[in-house]
């Protein structure tokens, strides 16, 4: 019963990861394999996998797949170029094939009674497990321990990144500061603060010099690459707009921004 | 018990797909773990067919393989998209030529 209801979310789940354009739904997809097949194992007489895929598996290889994408970015959606032709068609073709094959060869084998696992799970499965794994395959788990602290040290090797010139400390940077102003007449002080002028201070507003034209500096270089910063120009037609309203008195100045600040202040009017 | 190995057979194939078609060398990856669990099911179901539990002391082993698998190709992944800003498996190709 368990498994008639399990095994359509595990295929239909299986196949969600082929489909998806993101990693992040590839994995979450993947959990529910794999927890399910966490409960297939308790069917099956394995509580002790049932417990150790879902610590293992769903807790903490997943968990470290989910870092890494966020290390690497989730947005790394796959590319649709392919670089052989054909490539994805004979892919499902073979993979078609290959499941049927597999499939039908399956159910031609006649695989008997079950035994079941009641008498191997007598005196029940953790200590049984216990007694196999630590008489007869005792070497291969040593060699286990050999395998983990091998990954482990591997993992350190490939992921450490040796430093190749020394850390700048607060001397350098502010000796740097000074050298770039003698020679290149570089500000010194900080950066100037994005949009100061009038109306607008979020952010994504340039600050606007005395002849009307932007700082680009007073913008964050993210803001900048991404796109996202107004045009200096059609702020420079905004504040226009903003004057002329301020010159004629009858009429209340448009408010923008919060809602029901004004966007004069008293000198302003006064003026 | 034929329901268990053919539900491992299907699993297997779509992960053996999955690693043909996708191009995200972090989802290819999920794909080979798709494929190692699938085997463990398979284990699984054959220890309750014969009786006895070396089966599943054989997916344990399959699990441990595949966590030490798991970090060392992730770091592997991290150390090329760190030098390449690219995780697609396409990008890696500097043997081809």
């Amino acid at each position: 019963m368990t498994f008639w209801i399990l095994a359509p979310i595990m295929v239909a789940a299986a196949l969600g990861i082929l489909f998806v354009r993101k990693a992040v739904h590839a994995a979450l997809l993947l959990a529910v394999v794999m927890i399910s097949l966490a409960f297939l194992y308790a069917v099956l007489d394995a509580p002790f996998l049932f417990a150790v895929q879902i610590i293992v598996y769903t807790g903490a290889i997943l968990m470290l797949f989910l870092f890494v994408m966020m290390l690497i970015g989730v947005d790394a959606a796959d590319s649709v170029v392919e670089t052989i032709r054909g490539q994805r068609v004979m892919a499902v073709v073979l993979g078609l094939l290959f499941g049927s094959v597999l499939v039908l060869g399956i159910s031609q084998v006649t695989f008997g009674v079950v035994v079941g696992l009641d008498e191997a799970n007598a005196g029940g499965n953790v200590p049984a497990i216990a007694n196999v794994l630590f008489s007869r395959y005792v070497f291969a788990f040593e060699a286990t321990s050999a395998l983990l602290i091998t990954a482990a040290l591997g993992a350190m090797v490939l992921a450490h990144r040796e430093r190749l010139t020394p850390k700048a400390g607060q001397a350098e940077l502010a000796a740097q500061r000074m050298r770039d102003y003698a020679e290149h007449g570089k500000h010194l002080g900080p950066l100037p603060s994005p949009g100061v002028y009038a109306r607008h201070n979020a952010v994504d507003t340039p600050a606007l010099l005395p002849d009307g034209t932007a700082a680009e500096s007073s913008v964050s270089r993210v803001l900048a690459a991404r796109g996202t910063v107004r045009s200096a120009p059609a702020l420079a037609d905004d504040i226009d707009d903003v004057r002329r309203q301020i010159g004629d008195p009858t009429s209340m100045p448009e408010t923008s921004g919060k809602a029901g600040a004004p966007a004069t202040t008293e000198e302003d009017v006064q003026k | 018990m034929t329901q268990y190995i053919v539900l491992s057979a299907i699993l297997f194939t779509i992960g053996c797909v999955g690693v043909l078609t996708r191009r995200n060398a972090i989802v290819v990856f999920m794909c080979v773990e798709l494929m190692l669990n699938a085997c463990n099911l398979a284990f699984v179901a054959f220890a309750r067919q014969h009786g006895n539990l070396d089966g599943q002391i054989t997916a344990f082993f399959v699990m441990v393989v595949a966590a030490a698998e798991v970090v060392i190709g992730l770091a592997i992944i991290m150390a090329i998209f760190r030098t390449r800003r690219s995780a697609s498996v396409d990008d890696a190709s500097l043997l081809k030529y």
